[in-house]
């Protein structure tokens, strides 16, 4: 066990310590949903008014209605841009000697999966403290409630990416799937709008929406930061999670070819 | 002297493209044996087997007497492996490259660090231990990576091509520390397309075509030929890059 804990720990240090000294991705981290909350928000705070919807007890701004959202999107990011490096790891090499660890892969995976998560809770965090000197703010029990929902979404994510990165071979056809995951995953949810809203406009996407995880995985974060239960957001999250990892465990079986 | 590696029978292939035929032969402790063959032979997709990122579709791999497809943790945990592509993190330092692989090899602490620190020493790369490794030059590079291979003290050492893109003096030096390690007891199988690098009492393998068309010493197989025109008889002079 101590081996396994032993690779898990420098597997741990390796994700954080090219995530300290790439500080470009640290920032466009930052940026892109401050972007959405600073410039997006505001342009569109009077076009489209949130009604009292669960787990909100009262009339919200958009700001707030889209934080959890927001957080959810630099975990989609971050998932999306961890399996990038795995796809590009395995173009010039370091996934070979990840690989090739006498340990189980499964477990190896789940390592690098579970790194990615750690460096993508602190990009939320990070985003939070930036978000609260414009206002926007949760209670201090929902910056901690968040956790293990930021933790669960994170690992969901991750292993969708993981997934991504062991059907796509080439770096140039992942950046085309980046694309078409990222934007119809982010948009088709209820991260920027509840989802009756949808179904005023249409009720073919609404229903895209309510069989997208991406939109329990806000959901998730949103009643987890407002300290209300959310039974199915959670198993839906853990369920597709699961089935993901076991996905891409299975693809990178050494005996597929 | 025991068998360190045994292939026996080995074929893989690419869907319809057969890239491996009915490999066999085996490698003994303390033996420098050099995978030879040119380009597209197979060397690659022998290492790929070897190191477990891919699965025969015929035949038995062993290590140190243990099925590497039953039992792949002994197998990958007795070798060390040298890619034929660059596997660094070229913003750290070579001492955190090394720790990283030695905790993907259970060892941390004071055993990482003497174990880390005895790679190094072999490999002559003891002062460049604190040096990012981008700063180091392909030579050098190569080394460290050798050393990592070092770190859990592995009794075969796997080398894919690792002279590709040095120097005259590079290659030389990383091919005379190998054979060092072979005096010491390592066994080493190198892939190579390049004789120069072949001592005539190293055991050469020649691939071709996914075919072994020869194994045994150097200098009986090349008989009064020089090694070169013997590879480039064998192998059909014609269609070798020069």
């Amino acid at each position: 066990m101590n081996h396994y804990l032993t690779a898990f720990q420098v597997i741990g240090m390796r994700e954080l310590r090219r995530f300290f000294t790439q500080r470009g991705r640290f920032l466009s981290a930052l940026v892109r949903p401050l972007v959405w909350l600073l410039i997006f928000a505001t342009g569109f705070r009077a076009a489209l008014g949130v009604s009292i919807i669960a787990p909100y007890q009262t009339y919200i701004t958009y700001e707030t209605y889209i934080l959890p959202g927001l957080c959810a999107m630099i975990l989609l990011f971050n998932g999306m841009q961890s399996s990038l490096s795995l796809v590009y790891d395995r173009e010039v090499g370091p996934m070979r000697l990840l690989l090739t660890a006498p340990l189980p892969r499964w477990w190896l995976l789940f390592s690098k999966l579970t790194a990615s998560v750690l460096v993508g809770c602190l990009q939320v965090y990070a985003f939070l403290a930036v978000a609260v000197l414009f206002g926007v703010k949760l209670s201090l029990a929902g910056y901690v409630l968040i956790l293990p929902a930021l933790i669960g979404v994170g690992l969901m994510l991750g292993a969708l990416g993981l997934l991504l990165s062991s059907v796509i071979r080439q770096l140039e056809n992942f950046a085309t799937v980046m694309n078409f995951v990222i934007f119809p995953v982010f948009f088709l949810s209820s991260a920027l709008y509840p989802l009756w809203r949808m179904r005023e406009s249409s009720e073919l996407l609404f229903y895209v929406c309510s069989w997208n995880p991406f939109t329990y995985a806000v959901e998730l974060v949103r009643f987890s930061a407002y300290a209300t239960s959310a039974p199915v957001q959670m198993a839906i999250v853990a369920g597709s999670g699961v089935v993901f990892f076991l996905l891409a465990n299975h693809l990178y079986d050494p005996a597929r070819r | 002297m025991k068998t360190a590696l045994k292939l026996d029978h080995v074929s893989f292939d690419y869907g319809q493209k057969a890239a491996l035929k009915d490999v066999s032969f085996s490698v003994a402790d303390g033996t420098f044996c050099a995978l030879l063959g040119p380009n597209g032979a197979g060397k690659s997709t022998l290492f790929s087997l070897l190191s477990r990122l891919r699965i025969p579709a015929k035949g038995q791999i062993d290590i140190s007497g243990r099925s590497l497809l039953q039992d792949p943790m002994h197998g990958l945990a007795g070798m060390g492996i040298v890619f034929q592509q660059p596997t660094l993190d070229l913003d750290t330092t070579v001492r955190q490259n090394l720790i990283y692989f030695a905790g993907l090899h259970g060892l941390r602490g004071v055993d990482a660090h003497h174990s880390i620190t005895r790679a190094l020493t072999r490999m002559r790369m003891s002062e460049r231990a604190d040096e990012k490794v981008r700063l180091l030059n392909g030579g050098h590079r190569r080394r460290m990576e050798i050393a990592r291979a070092l770190v859990h003290n592995p009794r075969i050492l796997l080398l894919d091509e690792p002279t590709v893109g040095l120097d005259a003096q590079s290659r030389k030096d990383i091919t005379d520390h190998v054979h060092d390690l072979v005096a010491e007891g390592l066994a080493v199988l190198w892939a190579t397309h390049l004789v120069d690098e072949i001592g005539d009492h190293d055991q050469v393998v020649l691939l071709h075509e996914g075919r072994i068309i020869a194994d045994g010493p150097a200098q009986t197989l090349r008989g009064e030929d020089r090694l070169l025109d013997w590879y480039l008889h064998r192998t059909h002079a014609e269609n070798v890059m020069p």
